[in-house]
């Protein structure tokens, strides 16, 4: 209780302050809109439901271009750990486009795919497939052979080694690759919904573009803390309880 | 009395496990390192024998070699009488404690070889996990993490792993290695009780002598460049064995003895 009531008078604090540079309005209220006024929005666009339609466009994408990104990721990580053919071939490729910050694939996707809905799938999913493929990759070389040999013994082989044995060995792996492959995935999308108009649907990053345009600061702001807060969101509801099982069963060191 | 004679008079058990010249070797850094060469021997049906050596004569590649887990380059091992393709759930290892699954619970670990054997029930899995965890006196860990376990009580799950699926064999590989005297002593009485109940055929590597002589039936002497058999003991005890005993000590310093005069192996512990 002690450090929910001292995070909450932090923040409490913060806006306290930036209600009162707001209000000595030595800044124009375009430069630095009053939390209040961002509240205002906020209260606007929930009521008229333009946040949460934006929202679902977003998420959608996200979630679909996630999946994707792990449907394919997964697999090809146990490839590149299992083959050394795969590992200098597939696996080479991913180290090099990890490091290539997806939204440089925007011109590109925008050229093969038009203003469409595939063009941001392929943005979310370039952001999250290679981080995902090397940490699983890493999982699965990392992991004790002597969990495999133990298994055999047991008389598990094939299919079964690997879903019962190499994916819940390699677990600690997976988890940070996959969380990191959702945060890069998430940054791609707001970044290519800020640079691009896609027509098929009005994201969240669309509507803090358009804040802009219309000089809404109140809305840009509105919309960043909206997308913090989704962030932090998926973290609790999805990272946080694999997190919190990882480290009940492995100890300290998960 | 003669020896025929003698032989007449015992009632002889059956061979369970028979290792025939049994040649390995590896490649390590581009040089060809001989684990074993021509190694020969037998284990009979519930007999409990001990490989002794220093590290590097290839008694825990022997086992790995029953086990199926790697296959010899010369000679031949048989069980029952018939060669051995595969690992099988008949020879169970006991591995040291790093080779339990983190991700699963005791319980988990226990049922993981069980969930493989065909024919049985859910429950009857349930059922017969629990009365190893029982025999291994850790009924009351059974939802436990193995990360929250002491060395020892992770041995005795390891233990419970090996013996759920009822195994005749029972390969134990340096299981006691990494635990202080104390824990060790406990687990002597503990392994020869369950032994003396359930009297698995047991092949046991270690490099502690007193801890060969207190468990086994039978010492084998092993010998590292390349790894070969140089002696065997038999040690007729009553049993269950004290290891602080002055006769266990005995034996020991006999078979420590001979280790000794051979002037390459003297880093085994007494």
């Amino acid at each position: 209780m002690n450090r929910v009531l001292r995070s909450a008078v932090f923040f409490l604090l913060i806006a306290l302050l930036w209600q009162g540079i707001a209000m000595s309005e030595r800044l124009s209220s375009y430069l630095l809109p009053s939390p209040l006024s961002v509240v205002r929005y906020l209260y606007g666009a929930v009521v008229d439901l333009s946040l949460f339609a934006a929202a679902w466009v977003t998420l959608k994408r996200l979630v679909l271009g996630y999946a994707i990104g792990l449907l394919f990721g997964l697999p090809l990580g146990l490839l590149t750990a299992e083959f050394r053919l795969c590992r200098d071939t597939i696996g080479l490729l991913a180290l090099g486009l990890q490091t290539l910050p997806s939204i440089c694939w925007v011109p590109l996707a925008l050229l093969w795919f038009g203003q469409t809905e595939s063009a941001m799938l392929f943005v979310v999913i370039m952001g999250s497939l290679w981080s995902v493929l090397i940490a699983t990759q890493t999982g699965v070389q990392t992991m004790p052979p002597i969990y495999v040999r133990a298994a055999r013994t047991m008389g598990s082989k094939g299919l079964h080694t690997w879903l019962k044995v190499i994916l819940p060995a390699s677990l600690p792996f997976l988890v940070s690759g996959m969380k990191q492959g959702w945060a890069f995935a998430w940054r791609s999308l707001m970044a290519a919904e800020i640079y691009v108009t896609i027509l098929t649907g009005f994201g969240l990053g669309q509507l803090l573009h358009y804040g802009r345009e219309l000089h809404a600061m109140d809305q840009v702001i509105g919309v960043m803390l909206v997308i913090v807060l989704i962030g932090l969101l998926a973290d609790r509801l999805f990272f946080s309880p694999w997190e919190r099982f990882l480290y009940r069963r492995w100890g300290a060191t998960g | 009395m003669t020896t025929r004679l003698q032989e007449e008079l015992t009632n002889v058990p059956p061979v369970k496990l028979s290792v025939q010249g049994v040649s390995k070797s590896f490649r390590v850094k581009g040089a060809c390192v001989q684990a074993l060469r021509n190694v020969t021997i037998r284990v009979d049906e519930g007999e409990y024998v001990c490989l002794v050596g220093k590290s590097g004569c290839g008694k825990s590649t022997l086992l790995n070699l029953i086990a199926a887990l790697d296959r010899p380059d010369a000679g031949e091992i048989l069980v029952d009488g018939s060669p051995v393709t595969q690992p099988g759930r008949d020879r169970m290892v006991m591995f040291q404690e790093t080779a339990l699954f983190p991700w699963l619970d005791v319980l988990g670990n226990v049922l993981f070889g069980l969930k493989l054997k065909p024919n049985l029930t859910k429950k009857d899995r349930l059922e017969v996990a629990s009365f190893y965890l029982d025999m291994v006196g850790l009924k009351s860990f059974t939802h436990a993490n193995i990360h929250e376990l002491s060395g020892g009580m992770k041995q005795r799950v390891a233990l419970a792993r090996a013996l759920a699926p009822n195994p005749r064999v029972l390969l134990m590989d340096e299981p006691f290695g990494a635990l202080d005297a104390l824990t060790r002593e406990k687990l002597y009485v503990d392994i020869q009780n369950i032994w003396l109940k359930r009297r698995k055929t047991i092949l046991f590597v270690t490099h502690n002598v007193r801890e060969a002589v207190c468990l086994g039936d039978r010492v084998i002497l092993m010998a590292p460049e390349p790894g070969r058999v140089i002696e065997e003991f038999d040690i007729d005890l009553e049993r269950p064995r004290d290891i602080n005993s002055v006769a266990l000590a005995e034996h020991a310093t006999r078979i420590t003895r001979v280790l000794k005069e051979r002037p390459r192996e003297q880093e085994v512990d007494e």
